[in-house]
């Protein structure tokens, strides 16, 4: 099979297929994400890097994506692309019906503000801040009044288990409560998608463990959650896994398929 | 971002790297002292010129007839002191002449003064004292109250008695300690009785005003004091309403007639005001105005490329937090008004500690020398305006360029 073709990635639904044909179409408003033949080239001194070549992913409210693939295939230019963090060069990309590759500076600061969180592999965690002031900086970008915002901070800190850690700066953390404050600073602002670039890579694998608890929580209670992961154990607790291989989606199927194809058993969770 | 929550961040992010930040705001800091210090300095010393010294010396609403000015803050040249010598001295006879060409209104005082050697029986060191000689009105035009004792009577003045008020110092010397009033000094074996003893004068630049003798322009001492009918100087008080111009210009023309001036010779006595008191050192503030202003801000164009620096170093520095920051939602005007706001207070601090220093500076030298220092409000709210100017200035490429950071790239940054 060729990836190199624009045909539909394997396993991809016909649903998915129809939505992202519609070129210059708003999707549906139970679509979260949909991007449209979305391009990254970064331009090397002549040499012109392709890390995606034409992503096409439809992704709805409430879903647990994983996506996999190897070393360099486009996972975080994908994530970062999704996040707002970085713009296409061709393609389109929209989020919640609103279309993202065409807007201003301040709207995707806006955005990735209101209905993005990001957790990253490196936590990327304010040094000098607590755990608390941390998770309150995108309040304080939303422009949240002071005592609203340590509520709010509270409260997701609260979530995911770390109401007396609050005061804490990040090296006073392990590096298991240290993601945590990450998420908690991800969802404070009730974001519409959950992204996690690898927030697993670097964490043993009890600490792993009990972050993909966290993010299995969060998706039973309804968070859309998108995760780029190496671990297939990891893979396993999404309810979808998208393979990227060379800057395109190799495939686009549910778990189960994707685990048997792999001969993992999917690992029981308490 | 709220403004309050920018300057907490600022503040924070200052007192962390105390020792940096205190080499960074040292320029604005200086720059400001400088110009806190030389505005005191200037602006006390100016206070003192026509308060003080001036002020002291020269009646309010008044002008002087006299030979050469006796206020010598001017040009002090050999060939201007030799033209001011070679003028004719002012004499008892120009008084009338002066005096008919007045309105009645106008009061004036003729006034000799020489230094004489006075004694008393309580005190047997002569001293060389100033004696004045007076026309009734003098007291009233120079503002100058007896705290003891009294004045000349009309009478007095007619018939030349033997009295005298004296100054403080004189009272405090001659007299042991015993009242002054009714007891006599000696000039040239003469008695005169003390009558008053006069408020005190002050001082200025460490000379006494309180060490003098004032007698009617009648008493015998008068010839003492202006032998060949000579006189010091005629005081001329114009009431607030009229015009000093005009009644100074009857003044000079009386006085060109008397000393047979043609139309094109300049005139050979002076009028002196406060104002013409004053002119050269307000030409001289003029200069050190421009000093102490030329120079802090050389120190402040040195503060403002030190900050840009130093906030271009911090951008770099702090790129991968800029990254975060824009991850999470910040604008580009947020990123940009984080730094402005931080380089803007750091160099308020510094213009803040300039002020302090430059206040403590101005008191030190006020304290090491006669020079007195006086605080200016407008000096302080120029320093922190033109600190807080300044930090926005220099924080402005820095900032910008923080703001315009890529998140992907900046997040990258280790
Ligand atoms: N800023 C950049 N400049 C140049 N090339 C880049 C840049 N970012 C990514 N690339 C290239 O794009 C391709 C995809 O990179 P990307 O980081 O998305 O891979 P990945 O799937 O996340 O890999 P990994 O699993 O190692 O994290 C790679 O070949 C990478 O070298
Ligand atoms: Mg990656």
């Amino acid at each position: 099979m060729s990836y190199e073709t624009v045909e539909a990635p394997l396993g991809m639904t016909a649903e998915r297929q129809a939505v992202v044909a519609e070129a210059g179409q708003a999707p549906g408003k139970d679509w979260v994400i949909v991007t449209r033949g979305i391009k990254r080239e970064y331009d090397m001194g002549g040499e012109v890097v392709r890390a995606l070549r034409g992503v096409d992913l439809a992704i709805m409210r409430n879903e647990y994506v994983a996506i996999m693939g190897p070393s360099g295939s486009g996972k975080s230019t994908l994530m970062n692309t999704i996040g707002c963090l970085d713009t296409p060069n061709a393609g389109e990309y929209w989020l919640n019906g609103q279309q993202v590759s065409t807007m201003t500076d301040d709207a995707l600061a806006r955005v990735r503000n209101k209905e993005i969180g990001f957790v990253f592999q490196t936590f990327n965690l304010l040094p000098r801040a607590t755990a608390l002031h941390n998770v309150e900086l995108p309040l304080v970008y939303a422009g949240v009044s002071s005592d609203e915002r340590k509520r709010r901070a509270r409260e997701a800190l609260t979530r995911v288990n770390l109401e007396d850690r609050m005061d804490h700066r990040p090296n006073e953390l392990s590096g298991g409560q240290r993601q945590r404050v990450a998420i908690a600073r991800a969802l404070v602002n009730n974001p519409s998608i959950l992204l996690a670039d690898e927030p697993t890579g670097n964490l043993d694998s009890s600490t792993s463990e009990e972050i993909m608890r966290v993010f299995e929580t969060l998706a039973d209670q309804g968070q859309t959650v998108i995760m780029v992961t190496h671990e297939p154990d990891i893979a396993a607790h999404a309810r979808r896994v998208v393979v990227l291989r060379d800057g395109v989606i190799a495939s686009d199927d549910r778990k189960s398929s994707f685990v048997e194809k792999l001969g993992i058993l999917a690992p029981t969770l308490k | 971002m709220p403004f309050l929550d920018a300057i907490r961040l600022a503040l924070q992010t200052i007192w962390v790297q105390k020792l940096k930040s205190f080499f960074t705001l040292l320029g604005v800091m200086i720059g400001v002292t400088f110009l806190i210090a030389v505005v005191s300095i200037v602006g006390g010393m100016s206070r003192y010129m026509s308060d003080e010294l001036v002020g002291k010396i020269m009646a309010i609403n008044s002008f002087e007839v006299r030979q050469r000015p006796n206020i010598n803050i001017g040009d002090n040249s050999e060939e201007h002191q030799r033209e001011l010598r070679r003028r004719p001295r002012i004499e008892e006879a120009d008084v009338a002449p002066i005096v008919a060409a007045l309105e009645p209104d106008i009061r004036y005082a003729a006034v000799g003064i020489g230094s004489l050697n006075a004694e008393s029986k309580y005190q047997l060191k002569p001293k060389a004292t100033r004696v004045f000689t007076v026309t009734p009105d003098y007291f009233d035009i120079k503002r100058m109250a007896p705290v003891k004792g009294r004045l000349f009577s009309p009478q007095e003045y007619e018939h030349g008695s033997n009295v005298i008020v004296i100054g403080q110092d004189v009272a405090k010397y001659y007299f042991n300690g015993l009242e002054p009033l009714g007891r006599e000094l000696i000039v040239k074996g003469l008695p005169y009785t003390v009558v008053g003893v006069m408020e005190t004068q002050g001082s200025a630049f460490g000379q006494s005003f309180d060490q003098f003798i004032v007698a009617p322009h009648t008493s015998p001492l008068n010839r003492l004091v202006n032998p060949h009918g000579l006189i010091n100087s005629i005081i001329i008080q114009v009431p607030g309403q009229r015009s000093m111009v005009s009644t100074m210009e009857n003044v000079r023309e009386v006085m060109r007639i008397r000393h047979h001036l043609r139309p094109n010779q300049k005139d050979n006595f002076e009028l002196q005001t406060s104002d013409s008191a004053l002119e050269f050192w307000n030409k001289i503030k003029s200069y050190l105005v421009i000093a102490g202003v030329a120079l802090p801000a050389i120190g402040l164009v040195v503060g403002a490329i030190v900050i840009m620096n130093i906030m271009l170093v911090a951008v770099a520095e702090r790129t991968r937090e800029i990254g975060i920051r824009k991850a999470l939602g910040a604008k580009r005007r947020d990123i940009m008004s984080q730094f402005l706001v931080e380089s803007a207070t750091l160099s308020t601090l510094g213009a803040a500690l300039g002020v302090a220093t430059g206040f403590a500076f101005a008191k030190v030298i006020s304290m090491l020398s006669p020079l007195p220092a006086a605080v200016e409000l407008w000096s302080v709210l120029v320093g922190i305006s033109i600190g807080a100017g300044v930090g926005v200035i220099a924080g402005v490429y820095p900032a910008s360029r923080a703001s315009r950071l890529d998140p992907i790239t900046a997040l990258r940054q280790e």
